[in-house]
């Protein structure tokens, strides 16, 4: 009997407007059928006091709605408050997931989770994080299931990134703001306009990535419908859905239907396709070729 | 100023190698043919022979050498690196330049006297990630990210202390966060992290239409060179884009950094180590970006002013920037 | 055309016989690679392609196959078939060789292209410049007489090159300029 795979919601990367930030979360504290749920600004430090207002009231909904929370911290702080603000949130106590070394230092030994933005490569990184207290951890997502294989293998901590955008690269200059014109320091937040990213096209306007603020995405939707079973045998504990605009609920469902066995992967894509993809489906980068690979139909 | 300050020269081969200390590079830095290193391309690079002859060269003329093995092992294939670091001690390193920490850890048991550097890969941004690395394994220099202000470069090497500070000045500009950035491996399938190369020339074509010149990575076109306009690195991260309507060089545009002007400002704020990018150039441009920096750098340990024009040429797209030095860069 | 020879030295040369020229071109070539022994294994899985190498202002192409045991070499009219072709003015593909000129800064400037299968020319300008070659290596001339010929040679070749208003150098020998964005 192999374990139970749990689903991890990971934080909203994206700036949504408060209000849809709190229903999104009211209801997926209600109806979305995942174990444990992150929250906390990873992209831009800039956004975090638009739901610093808000988060209590949101971890306790997430928590009446049984879900296990995790505040998830910035992915590349610099600042000298941006470092302040992780601190205050590991004395306030909360379970942490670490997306950079930097917190992973404040952490000091203590108990806490890794996120997709660490590089843990191979093995012997992975067991040097646990020896530092890392309980889960969500491999980047352009390890193939090959490496993933590698890793997974008996530590019952090992997380895959399994829906959404594929998170790619982060800067300190905000591209959102570059296309308007304008730099991050005067950004007016324009990137609260395109709530799964802004899409970017190539010369020939072939859909490339898709831009949010100081991160990059790529333009396909993660999805390892396919791939499921094989990381639950690779000894993978959990898979993560990354919110975009689409019903994330829907999505949390056929993941679960899938963990449990009650859907086929033929199913649970034909599902997912009918959703409000920002992007076609694919599993490129598990597969050990491009990541911008739609996942061939059968 | 305690320590002098010390130029850090890019070697692809053993020829550029040894241009690079003719031409006044305190030290050099290089790596193994293979994807140990994140200059992982055709015709570059030094087996095992060439690199105990290149830290032979290198010691003989004053100089020091760095080994540079820094990508991320692959998942049960660790020994490669492994064995890379082994023989980079033996070759006689100075110093081994790496970002994953499994092979940090790995090398600092294996050989607990070698000096460590931290390879801008690992982009340690905070004094905090300094801090990680210091405490834990002894690293004894930082390669800082190329994405931080002068401000910031500043304090960061105030907290790094006794971990020395090594900054770029010169040569290619990633405008991601290094080490933390799969656009490359998005496109092509292959990583800075995972097989030491970006945008790789294996991805490249280049076809001609009407007169311009067309660039595609991985089948995706992204720049395009009208006639006479001059060209720069098929670059994902430096490409033209369309987004919002508009087509621009949404991430950057060609343009190389050149941070000479801030060299005393650098200097003054306790930088070691001044690092020129540029392992896969020919040794025309070591030799003369060496030189100029060398003399600038001897300028001013000497008190005296220095000007440096004669760089442009040798930039990407001809264009230089000083970068995320300034602010507005963001 | 920054660096190209006159129109009549081309069309001059247009009228002379190829064969004698791929004579020559064949004897320097040994030569270069009897010094050069480790050429073959820096181009490693690209040995066994071939190569245009097209002087854009000459009415003829050499077309190399660098192989372990020695590298073949054509002259010819029009190159048909190549995995990747590098084409720039003679005196810049000299440059080139001699390490006058950085591969990237000429490729940035314009003053060179290439075409087909970047990563093999990539693969052969880094075994080209890891093979350091002078002037009298390639001519085989002996080790006594080596610095005096390649310093007057240098020289001579800077002549040239100005003349012809080439990208300029100031190298191991030389750097190019560019041709600069106002």
């Amino acid at each position: 009997m192999t374990q139970r795979l749990s689903l991890t919601l990971g934080s909203v990367l994206f700036n949504w407007p408060v209000k849809q930030w709190v229903d999104f979360y009211a209801r997926i504290a209600d109806e979305a059928p995942v174990d444990r749920v992150c929250l906390g600004e990873v992209v831009c430090s800039k956004r975090k006091p638009f739901v610093d207002d808000v988060t209590l009231e949101v971890v306790d909904r997430l928590e009446r709605g049984g879900k296990e929370v995790v505040y998830s911290t910035l992915a590349l702080p610099t600042g000298k408050r941006e470092i302040r603000d992780i601190g205050d949130m590991i004395q306030a106590g909360y379970q942490i997931e670490a997306n950079d070394i930097a917190t992973v230092h404040l952490l000091n030994g203590k108990a806490h989770s890794v996120g997709p933005f660490i590089n843990i490569y191979n093995e012997d990184t992975l067991a040097l994080h646990l020896k530092l207290g890392a309980t889960r951890i969500c491999l980047p997502p352009e390890l193939p299931l090959e490496s993933i294989r590698t890793m997974a293998q008996g530590n019952a901590a090992v997380e895959v990134f399994a829906f959404g955008r594929p998170p790619l690269a982060l800067s300190a200059r905000c591209y959102s703001a570059r296309a308007k014109g304008t730099a991050k320091d005067a950004c007016q937040f324009v990137c609260d306009r395109d709530r799964d990213g802004m899409n970017v096209e190539t010369l020939d306007g072939v859909p490339f990535l898709a831009v949010n603020g100081t991160q990059t995405l790529g333009f396909v939707v993660t999805a390892v419908v396919r791939h499921v079973e094989a990381l639950r045998d690779a000894g993978v504990v959990s898979l993560r859905l990354s919110p975009q605009t689409c019903d994330m609920v829907r999505v949390a469902r056929i993941f679960r239907d899938l963990a449990d066995g009650s859907t086929t992967p033929q199913e649970a894509s034909e599902s997912l396709s009918v959703l409000h993809l920002p992007g076609p489906l694919s599993d490129g980068f598990l597969r050990g070729v491009p990541g911008c690979s739609v996942t061939e139909v059968d | 100023m305690t320590t002098p300050l010390e130029l850090v020269c890019p070697a692809g081969t053993p020829a550029g190698l040894r241009t690079a200390v003719d031409a006044g590079a305190h030290s050099v830095y290089c790596g193994f043919r293979d994807e140990t290193n994140a200059r992982n391309f055709p015709g570059l690079n030094f087996d095992r022979a060439e690199m105990r002859e290149a830290a032979a060269y290198a010691h003989a003329h004053d100089a020091k050498i760095a080994i540079a093995l820094n990508t991320f092992m692959r998942a049960g294939a660790t020994d490669l690196w492994k064995r890379g670091v082994d023989d980079a001690v033996a070759a006689g390193a100075d110093a081994l330049i790496m970002a994953d920490v499994g092979l940090v850890d790995y090398a600092r048991k294996a050989h607990p006297k070698q000096r460590l550097h931290l390879s801008v890969q690992a982009a340690a941004a905070t004094p905090e990630a300094i801090a990680f690395y210091r405490d834990h394994f002894g690293i004894a220099r930082v390669v800082l990210p190329r994405v931080l202000t002068v401000e910031e470069v500043s304090r960061l090497t105030a907290h790094a202390a006794p971990c020395e500070t090594e900054v770029f000045v010169f040569g290619g500009l990633c405008v991601m966060a290094e080490g933390r950035c799969m656009l490359s491996s998005y496109a092509t399938g292959k990583s800075p992290n995972m097989t030491g190369v970006c945008s790789p020339p294996s991805h490249v074509t280049y076809r001609e239409d009407r007169d311009a010149l067309v660039a595609c990575v991985g089948g995706f076109t992204i720049e395009r060179f009208e006639r006479g306009e001059p060209a720069g690195y098929p670059t994902l991260c430096k490409g033209r884009f369309l987004a919002d309507g508009a087509m621009s060089h949404l991430f950057e545009d060609p343009v190389s950094l050149n941070a000479v002007a801030l060299l005393p400002r650098l200097a003054e704020i306790g930088v070691t180590a001044f690092k020129i990018e540029g392992r896969q150039r020919g040794r025309a441009y070591i030799s003369s970006v060496v030189r100029a920096f060398r003399k600038a750098i001897d300028a001013m340990a000497a008190g005296k002013k220095f000007d440096i024009d004669e760089l442009r040429g040798l930039t990407e797209g001809q264009r230089d920037t000083v970068g995320a030095y300034k602010k507005t860069w963001r | 055309m920054r660096g190209h020879l006159p129109p009549f030295f081309a069309n001059a040369a247009g009228l002379l016989p190829l064969q004698p020229l791929e004579v020559m071109a064949r004897h320097l070539m040994t030569n270069a690679m009897a010094a050069r022994p480790s050429f073959a294994a820096r181009l490693g899985e690209y040995c066994g392609r071939t190569f245009a190498v097209d002087p854009v202002d000459c009415p003829f192409v050499f077309v190399l196959m660098p192989q372990d045991g020695g590298t073949h070499l054509s002259v010819v009219r029009e190159a048909e078939h190549f995995d990747a072709r590098i084409a720039a003015p003679l005196v810049v593909l000299l440059g080139m060789v001699d390490g006058t000129y950085d591969g990237d800064a000429l490729f940035f400037s314009r003053d060179l292209s290439i075409e087909g299968d970047t990563e093999a020319v990539l693969a052969l300008r880094n075994a080209i410049e890891n093979a350091d070659l002078d002037l009298s290596t390639v001519l085989g001339f002996p080790q006594g007489i080596q610095g005096p010929v390649n310093r007057a040679a240098r020289q001579v070749f800077m002549r040239v090159r100005r003349l012809l208003d080439a990208p300029e150098d100031s190298g191991p020998n030389g750097v190019a300029n560019g041709v600069g964005l106002s």
